[in-house]
């Protein structure tokens, strides 16, 4: 069979485009963007008629998965994992309303916060939301993973969390592709009520889905996902889930001695559980993210299993695992290289020479120099890099869509000038509602919108804002002589300085918003356009 | 027979093709591979690294544990110094000797050379210089693979056919400068070693 080499994220895409898929929906988000990407620029996806959108938000992404599944048919929704967080609401009702067509979620977690602002561990909303969760521990699994997913979607009608992390999701390797399924044909649930969570209905599929609990753990126990490999140590039993497992036999390149649990799915498999503990005198579970599996196992007073893992610090209680880690924690010779120089110094993210926001930030920190410091706050996005020297131009970073409320509240509190910095594509995902409450309140609040004209962190996806965000603005009762459209280069620095002070001075809502093409999409339309060859 | 390689540089220098290109090679030879890569904010002018696992038998970890790598193949010298806790005592480091300045506290090249100069088995090579000579500046990438091809265990008709594959959709041309590149990393590699 042949192989292809590709990313985890491609090989969940391509499970999906196999799996017989008829949409995806996604709002971007490291490390979980390639997926949508890859079904967006496949050519098969697209002779098979795949819908493969960037939503405006994840919760948005969530609710169309949810109408899709509704009309019959398979559907694929993805976000990182503080994307699960904007789409919870749906996410948790989702479980309760059910499936008709499968619908598997994946929710990419980010052990070490590569490219995010906490660790959370998805698993907790898959066990929160009492629904099935798969996490593969390598690429091939991943595809057979999708396949798996889309079958048990159907058959008991609920969604499927997929849990991944960075590492696997970045990571490629030699995938091989199974059966090719054709989509569903539209149909609608038989029960029209199964989408109506009124208080009556909503109790009544609850129950089945508290019904359904058994079935799962069966299911866990028996689809060949979580997998019980004897060892001849019984000194000590080890449950490694995920791509832990990889970490673990990376120490054990003849064999593991001790007894292992392999864990791919969620719930937890009870009896095989039960068969290592049996077995052996401790546990060591191994897990990326948070100790889901050690705390369940411990229990509250620790009195019973003798277990051992993050939650007792045998292992860091925080930080994505690597093969070091689980030899330490298993008594095994560490290995390490040469110290790190001290000459070698840190390199950290900058923004690209040429981009727009270097000249948004120094018009506008020239502007505030008159005021004291610590009154912008930010968001999400390229520009979070401005809380960096030379800029040191922001004062928050908190969750998608945050500065617009968090200015209007410090404005509240009695810090005027209060300024919020947010990017186009993240004001369309969560931005425009905390305008509206300014609006309302009248508060005295400056916006500033960086309008590059996509979703730039993540690799230049198309906006949602594109072309809109002036009549959005005013649609939500920004008063126009105060909505200000400049350009944001060197050479407009003093015209825009100006700008930026009189609006700061402004007592009531107003909204600058700097408009210039993101210098990364720009340069990738040119070469496109001039078919300048690259290496 | 295993090479467990970190590619390092600065974000937008192109590590990634050269993990391609040996990858390619890898796994028409019949190998194993795996390969972790830094997507998302470290793109932006931040150190990033590869970690490229190429092995006859299955490889488990996506990452290479600390003191196990065979070598450290850096498109930027300070950045080849940042992952010597990866390097094994055996192990080789391989790097391009341009410094890539975009921070304001860089250390003096004499003293990363230096440095670089302590490692028992170490190739410091000017691969934008001589890819300029080659009227090819944007393939020092391939002339830093020449450079590492005599310690990856891979034969060099799988590294011409690699460049082959990735490079022929761009023409005969493109293939002919790559393939140039690649072997004057070879011969360099070699001077540099009888020296």
């Amino acid at each position: 069979m042949q192989k292809l080499l590709v990313l985890g994220d491609e090989a969940i895409a391509l499970g999906a485009i196999d799996a017989g898929i008829s949409g995806i929906y996604a709002y971007p988000g490291t490390p979980s963007t390639e997926i949508t990407e890859y079904v967006h620029a496949s050519k098969e996806a697209k002779e098979k008629g795949i819908i493969a959108q960037w939503t405006t938000n994840e919760k948005t992404a969530m609710e169309t998965a949810i109408g899709m599944s509704y009309a019959g048919k398979r559907t694929m929704v993805c976000m990182k994992h503080v994307g699960l967080n904007v789409a919870a609401d749906p996410f948790m009702n989702a479980a309760i309303t059910g499936a008709n067509g499968g619908m598997v979620v994946i929710s990419a977690d980010d052990p070490s916060m590569h490219s995010s602002q906490n660790e959370q561990d998805s698993r907790y909303y898959g066990k929160f939301a009492l629904i099935p969760i798969l996490e593969p521990s390598n690429q091939q699994e991943a595809y057979d993973m999708v396949h798996y997913g889309f079958e048990l979607s159907e058959k008991y009608k609920v969604p499927v969390l997929m849990r991944i992390t960075t590492r696997l999701a970045h990571s490629r390797a030699g995938v091989a592709r199974s059966q090719s399924r054709e989509q569903n044909t539209m149909s609608l649930p038989s029960d029209l009520r199964q989408f109506v969570l009124l208080p009556a209905i909503a109790r009544r599929r609850y129950s089945g889905l508290l019904g359904m609990q058994d079935a799962f753990r069966n299911e866990s126990a028996t689809a060949g996902f979580n997998e019980y490999i004897d060892g001849s140590d019984k000194s000590m039993g080890i449950i490694a889930c995920g791509i832990a497992y990889n970490y673990l036999m990376e120490n054990f390149p003849k064999g593991c001695p001790y007894p292992i649990l392999k864990i791919g799915q969620y719930p937890l498999p009870l009896n095989l559980v039960e068969k290592l503990v049996d077995a052996t005198q401790k546990v060591m579970v191994l897990e990326d993210g948070y100790p889901l599996v050690e705390e369940l196992i411990a229990g509250l007073l620790r009195r019973g299993v003798n277990v051992s893992g993050r939650f007792d610090e045998k292992i860091p209680r925080s930080g994505e695992l690597n093969p070091n880690i689980i030899a330490k924690a298993l008594g095994l010779t560490d290995t390490y290289g040469l110290p790190e120089p001290e000459m070698v110094v840190g390199r950290p993210p900058s923004l690209c020479v040429g981009c727009p926001h270097i000249d948004s930030y120094n018009a506008m920190n020239e502007a505030l120099r008159k005021y004291s410091k610590g009154r912008v706050f930010s968001d999400i996005g390229c520009y979070t890099l401005g809380a960096l020297p030379p800029f040191e131009a922001i004062n928050s970073c908190v969750d998608m869509g945050a500065s617009i409320p968090m200015a209007k509240g410090a404005a509240d509190a009695g810090l005027v000038p209060a300024v919020a910095v947010i990017g186009d594509s993240t004001f369309t995902h969560s931005g425009m509602t905390g305008l509206l409450d300014a609006v309302i309140a009248k508060t005295p609040i400056t916006v500033v919108i960086l309008d590059n004209s996509t979703t730039g962190m993540t690799g230049g996806q198309d906006s949602a804002a594109f072309g809109r965000l002036e009549n959005i603005v005013k649609g939500i009762g920004v008063e126009p002589e105060h909505i200000r459209i400049l350009k944001p280069l060197r050479k407009n620095h003093e015209e825009n300085t100006q700008i930026f002070a009189e609006e700061l001075n402004y007592n009531g809502v107003s909204v600058i918003i700097p408009t210039r093409e993101c210098i990364q999409t720009l340069n990738r339309r040119m070469r496109e356009k001039f078919k300048i060859k690259t290496i | 027979m295993k090479r467990d390689i970190i590619l390092s540089g600065v974000g937008g220098q192109g590590i990634l093709s050269i993990a391609a290109t040996i990858g390619l090679a890898a796994v028409d030879k019949g190998w194993f591979l795996k390969q972790a890569e830094v997507h998302g904010m470290s793109q932006r002018g931040g150190d990033v690294q590869s970690h490229l696992r190429i092995s006859e038998n299955t490889v488990h970890s996506d990452l290479i544990p600390f003191g196990q790598a065979d070598m450290i193949l850096s498109v930027e010298p300070m950045e080849s110094l940042r992952y010597l806790p990866y390097l094994n005592a055996d192990g080789w480091l391989v790097t391009n000797s341009k410094p890539f300045i975009n921070i304001t506290n860089y250390p003096e090249a004499k003293a990363i050379y230096n440095e670089i100069r302590k490692i028992k088995n170490h190739i410091l090579i000017d691969a934008d210089g001589i890819a300029a000579e080659l009227k090819a500046p944007k393939s020092a990438n391939m002339v830093m693979l020449g450079a590492a091809f005599a310690f990856l265990g891979i034969e060099k008709n799988y590294f011409e056919n690699a460049i082959r594959n990735l490079f022929g959709r761009k023409g005969e041309e493109v293939v002919a400068i790559n393939l140039s590149a690649f072997n004057a990393g070879i011969e360099f590699a070699q001077q540099y070693l009888n020296r």
